[in-house]
């Protein structure tokens, strides 16, 4: 017998749409995050789920993966992009013509009416397959007018497609910024194609460079929306990227997102041949939270693959292959219909939601005294922001910082994710999770097994499964608490101090 | 005259809408890499200084001039040669502690 689960959609009821992807009641700063950013640009993100944290969970986007060819060379990637098993930015399993792409966003919008935004990410450059993006685009502004379209790019060859971009249903680009300046640029991108030529290291990074900035502003003057992307590299552009944060800012980019290096040997990268190691996740939430003085900061990023589909966090790629989408007949205006109530049913929940939270901004933990430390915690969770997994079913946590001030979404972090050829389960999926949640000092999760326990413990984190469907925050606030009450807060932990 | 494609090609596309003579093939119909027709390679003489396949092919070693020799030989894109590549590795390894 299958037992009705909490927090898993139920077919056809009315609320089934309402699904939430990741599983925050408030994400943390969601109004304070977006409040500032002018009524226009607003209405434009709020509804995206890449923009906005809040619209994140309940909205979906999609990638088709119709841009193979680039046009610079990243030390974080790998031309070779067919493996079905690994989420990163990069690798397709299925390159699509730009017809298949089409078909392919009708047959998700019907089935997935959260649908809102279709991205083309690659496994290229979008802008180095310019016939093959724009045919898609051109398209889908006809065929489907109720579908968003975005474009990331490495910004290249931005400059002289700007104009034909701004020609469909597209207002936002991410353009991915890693450096401004050329030499740290040359460790990065070792060389560019630039008109007809292969042009290497400094001289190469430099134009790079310029070909961004020049996108950058010519977007903003069209009134594009640009969010910048930059991946963190340790000893690369660690110690650069908040003064990249000031420049792309400065020019009117308005969401700065820093992503993770992504570096394993078996991914064939550059990097992940030579051991170039990737940031721990304090390294990235402290250059956050440095960049986050200047600029509006993005950080429920789940670095998707270039043919991701659905919510943020999850993929139902796999329901849409090319030999199943042949076999969907759809009718997009009877889908659009269907669209429009699911986006009105979506607009009604959370403005619902809204109402609540204005009796909710009271600080649970506002009566401690102000010098007790704050506290990292992982939660695991299925959605519907309230703890409601199984420590060993978890893919991802959901990591909370605990304080004085309140409690505080810092970001996420996942857990076995890459394929690594192996079938290496127990005992090492358990260190590796383990070691993902370096900085925590404890674990919420509705249940959790024996062993797990124990080792949670040996590694000086406080496992708790006390809180089973309670809110989130409420949960972190209970387990913070009680740690003050036992007197872990009053004198810095060693732990907090370990690398 | 004409260049070729090895088995080391990833299909990653780049090269195909460059090529001037239209010499290049996708992987299609069973074939598992890009091809080069040598009736049509004119190794982009009288088109461009550069021979266009090989100044974006992002993989070392994958096209072959009509001697049979890589024109993008071990080293060449990644800056860094073979004789220095545990030297690379282990700075590379440095620099992040």
């Amino acid at each position: 017998m299958k037992l009705k689960v909490l927090g898993q959609s139920e077919a056809d009821s009315p609320d089934s749409v309402i699904k939430e992807g990741c599983s925050k009641k408030s994400c943390g700063s969601t109004n304070s995050q977006m409040s500032h950013l002018p009524e226009h640009i607003f209405e434009k993100v709020k509804n995206h789920p890449c923009y906005s944290e809040d619209a994140h969970h309940y909205y979906a986007r999609m990638h088709v993966a119709v841009a193979p060819a680039c046009n610079i060379q990243c030390h974080y990637c790998n031309r070779k992009y067919d493996c079905a098993n690994e989420s990163r930015p990069g690798v397709v399993s299925e390159l699509l013509t730009p017809d298949q792409a089409v078909k392919k966003v009708i047959a998700v919008a019907a089935a997935i009416p959260q649908m809102t935004v279709l991205g083309i990410a690659g496994p290229g450059d979008p802008l180095a397959n310019p016939d093959r993006t724009f045919e898609t685009f051109r398209q889908l502004t006809n065929k489907a007018p109720d579908i968003k379209l975005c474009v990331s790019t490495n910004g290249l060859s931005l400059p002289e497609q700007v104009e034909e971009l701004c020609r469909y249903n597209i207002d936002h680009v991410t353009i991915t910024i890693n450096c401004i300046d050329p030499e740290i640029g040359a460790k990065i991108h070792p060389w560019v194609f630039w008109k007809n030529r292969r042009v290497r290291g400094v001289k190469g990074a430099q134009i790079l460079i310029e070909q961004q900035q020049k996108g950058l502003e010519m977007l903003v003057e069209r009134g594009v929306l640009v969010k910048i992307n930059s991946v963190l590299i340790p000893g690369v552009n660690d110690k650069h990227l908040s003064e990249v944060s000031k420049v792309v800012k400065s020019k009117g980019a308005f969401l700065h997102n820093v992503m993770p290096l992504i570096s394993e040997v078996e991914h064939g990268t550059f990097y992940g041949i030579m051991g170039q190691r990737g940031p721990n996740a304090r390294e990235l939430s402290e250059l956050q939270d440095e960049c986050a003085g200047d600029m509006n900061m993005m950080r429920h990023c789940r670095q998707c693959r270039a043919d991701a589909v659905g919510l943020l966090g999850e993929d139902r790629g796999a329901e849409f292959t090319l030999d199943k989408i042949e076999e969907m007949n759809v009718d997009y205006n009877a889908a659009m219909e269907k669209r429009a109530e699911v986006h009105a049913q979506i607009e009604a929940h959370r403005a619902r939601k809204e109402q609540e939270s204005v009796t909710w901004v009271a600080n649970p933990l506002g009566d401690l005294p102000s010098n007790a430390r704050p506290v990292l915690m992982a939660v695991a969770t299925k959605g519907q922001g309230v703890v409601n997994q199984h420590f060993g079913h978890a893919k991802e946590f959901l990591i909370y910082e605990a304080s004085p001030a309140g409690v505080r979404f810092i970001g996420h972090r996942r857990v076995d994710q890459y394929c690594s050829g192996d079938d290496n389960c127990g005992e090492g999926v358990l260190a590796t999770t383990i070691r993902s949640l370096e900085g925590c000092e404890a674990v919420i999760c509705s249940k959790i097994g024996y062993a797990p326990w124990g080792r949670l413990e040996e590694a000086g984190i406080i496992p708790n499964g006390e809180y089973a469907m309670d809110p989130i925050e409420d949960a972190v606030a209970g387990v913070y608490r009680e740690m003050f009450k036992s007197g872990h807060l009053i004198i810095a932990s060693n732990n907090e101090l370990r690398a | 005259m004409a260049f070729s494609i090895n088995d080391s090609c990833v299909n990653c596309w780049a090269c195909l809408p460059l090529c001037p003579s239209h010499a290049i093939e996708a992987n299609s119909g069973g074939a598992t890499r890009f091809k080069i027709d040598p009736r049509k390679c004119t190794e982009c003489d009288g088109d461009y200084a550069d021979p266009q396949c090989s100044s974006i092919c992002p993989i070392e070693g994958a096209i072959l001039n009509s001697a049979g020799e890589a024109l993008n030989p071990p080293g060449s894109l990644t800056g860094i040669s073979p004789e220095c590549f545990e030297k690379a590795r282990i700075e590379i390894q440095e620099r992040a502690r």
